[in-house]
């Protein structure tokens, strides 16, 4: 039974692999930096929780930063994946620029927000 | 009396020139106890014979009479002084300033042989405290024993020795190989000059007197003055040796020049004070007034000089009594003698029915009556409430205070400015004047007084003025508390983590970097 269920779960990994690997080189980057930005997003918390809250500023600043790039980076992706047809006009370096205007004015906030 | 008059004059034009403009402080009793407290003898005598003779100087200026006994032990070091031969100038000429004063017994021999000594010591005299300390003995041995032959033979010689010291701005040097020139060694070298004029056995050259007299002029030119007005002379090198203060300073010249000028009749003594002078405060007015109307043509005059001179002194006071009077008859209910000049404490009672007087006489040392400038009551509650009451002056009876608790007049308005107090009240009597050296401020003694009740409307004691030290006085100290510093991981922690948060961007880069 055990049996069954671990190669069951092996087939679903290797599928969702081999399903995963047509994602074309683009969508991988900016998947490879949410993953990124979440991971560091992550160890700032398990820090916190470590030493404690004290500069809570500079924690919410340096979570909140990642998290944001993370959305602002999956908003990016549904823009350029061309298999999302509400998007079908708009070029990839628009896109781009939105990206890169929105973390602008992300990081501005969070500098601001730093004390 | 009329060189004592003459000297007292002196010292008062000395006085004008250091204090022209300010206000002359008398010489009262608290610079007598200032003195007598800084010079207090230890085992019968003063120290040196310097310290001896400062001390009795101070005494004898400010007119103290019940000295220290010190005369035994001084006297005796004066006489081993003058006896030794080893002794040096300056102990001898202290010694000598010493005997002065203390009048000690010392026989013509000590005298003649320190005579003869100080004689061979300014024969080859070169610095100018030699010249000083030998020439002032002489002047001193001349004032205590006539016998001794001090005249100088060859005054002269002398006179120009101490001359060749001077300087062309009018100071002096302490020695010929010294180039420091000192406003107080000009002081100390008039001092000397004039001891040489004093002990010429013959006229001195008249034409080196006006030459010293132009440097008198010239040391004049180097005068300062204070803030206030006051002139003063003060060295021009401050780190000079030997540095004196302006005071000291200022003594050293006025101590010479009056000295100069008491042995060259360069300077008129006024001898105007009248017999009716008394205490107070007067303004000398010196103006020129030509005798002769003719030589209006010829001089111009002008000008005023104001001084303003304190008279002081002890002023008597006799007749002081405090009585309780009955208010209708004016009989006397009790009176009691006071002594003002001390320690006082009556005790008496009265009703708001009866009077309270106070009298006494202030009469001048010329018999004269006196009306001090203050003269105030004190009378303090126990609960501190205090009534200040001017002590008036009326007709024959000086310096009555009549103290109604009751007058058929006045009733409501004593007993109210008492605020219908009963009760024990201390008696304080302040009688102070600028001139009058006994100024005092005494307690008297007490008088318990019975008031009627309060009625209703009547006014209530003010309350007790607050003390101004708690008011404008300085507050409690602040100490700035900062708030403790936060707790801070460990910094290997924080480090791990640091390197640990660019972990994620190293794999990115790597992840990145297998696409390409």
């Amino acid at each position: 039974m055990v049996k069954t269920t671990s190669k069951d779960t092996q087939a679903l990994f290797h599928s969702l692999r081999s399903a995963y690997a047509t994602t074309p080189t683009n969508l991988k980057i900016i998947d490879l930096y949410v993953v990124f930005s979440v991971f560091t997003a992550l160890i700032q918390v398990v820090y916190m929780a470590i030493v404690g809250s004290f500069p809570f500023n500079s924690f919410l600043s340096g979570v909140l930063s990642c998290i944001g790039t993370a959305v602002l980076a999956v908003c990016l992706r549904i823009q350029v994946n061309k298999e999302n047809k509400e998007f079908k006009d708009l070029p990839p370096e628009r896109a781009f620029a939105d990206f890169v205007l929105c973390n602008l004015v992300l990081h501005l906030v969070i500098m601001n927000f730093l004390g | 009396m009329a060189r004592n008059l003459g000297g007292f004059l002196v010292l008062f034009l000395a006085i004008a020139i250091c204090e022209a403009a300010s206000i002359f402080q008398p010489i009262s009793d608290s610079h007598r106890s200032a003195a007598l407290e800084l010079f207090s003898p230890t085992d019968g005598s003063f120290g040196s014979l310097e310290d001896t003779y400062e001390a009795l100087r101070t005494f004898e200026i400010l007119g103290i009479k019940k000295r220290p006994d010190i005369s035994t032990a001084s006297c005796q070091s004066v006489s081993e002084t003058l006896g030794s031969s080893t002794s040096s100038l300056k102990d001898v000429f202290h010694a000598l300033k010493v005997n002065n004063i203390l009048k000690c017994k010392v026989n013509d021999e000590t005298f003649q042989g320190v005579a003869k000594r100080l004689k061979a010591v300014l024969n080859d005299a070169s610095s100018l405290l030699d010249f000083y300390y030998s020439i002032g003995s002489l002047v001193l041995i001349k004032d205590q024993n006539s016998e001794v032959d001090v005249l100088l033979h060859d005054a002269d010689g002398v006179f120009r020795s101490i001359k060749a010291l001077s300087q062309s701005d009018g100071r002096w040097r302490y020695s010929s190989n010294n180039p420091e020139s000192s406003t107080y060694a000009a002081g100390l070298a008039l001092e000397a000059l004039a001891g040489t004029v004093s002990l010429a056995s013959s006229e001195i050259d008249q034409s080196l007197i006006v030459t010293l007299k132009n440097d008198i002029v010239k040391l004049f030119d180097s005068i300062e003055k204070y803030d206030d007005g006051s002139f003063y002379f003060d060295e021009k090198l401050v780190d000079a040796r030997e540095h004196q203060g302006p005071l000291s300073t200022t003594s050293s010249v006025v101590r010479g020049f009056t000295a100069f000028a008491s042995v060259t009749s360069g300077i008129h003594f006024l001898d105007v004070l009248p017999k009716s002078v008394d205490v107070g405060n007067y303004k000398f007015v010196f103006e020129i007034v030509l005798h002769d109307s003719e030589d209006k043509n010829v001089y111009a005059t002008g000008g005023q000089t104001q001084v303003p001179v304190f008279v002081t002194g002890l002023i008597k006071i006799d007749n002081a009594e405090i009585a309780v009077l009955d208010s209708d008859h004016g009989s006397v209910e009790t009176q009691k003698k006071l002594d003002l000049a001390g320690e006082n404490a009556v005790s008496l009672s009265a009703n708001h029915l009866q009077k309270l007087r106070l009298s006494f006489r202030l009469a001048t040392p010329r018999g004269n009556i006196f009306k001090p400038h203050q003269a105030f009551l004190k009378l303090r509650h126990e609960t501190k409430v205090e009534h200040i009451f001017v002590v008036g002056n009326s007709g024959k009876q000086f310096e009555i205070i009549l103290v109604k608790f009751l007058g058929s007049t006045d009733f409501l308005g004593l007993v109210e400015k008492f605020f219908y107090l009963s009760g024990r009240y201390d008696i304080e009597l302040t009688v102070g004047d600028a001139v009058m050296e006994n100024s005092f401020l005494r307690a008297v003694g007490h008088v318990e007084l019975d008031l009627p009740e309060a009625p209703e409307k009547a006014p209530r004691p003010p309350p007790l003025a607050v003390d101004p030290s708690s008011r404008y006085g300085p507050k409690a100290e602040i100490t700035h508390i900062f708030r403790s510093p936060e707790k801070r991981p460990p910094q290997e922690l924080s480090l791990a983590f640091l390197g640990l948060t660019l972990l994620p961007l190293v794999g990115f880069l790597i992840g990145v970097s297998f696409f390409y």
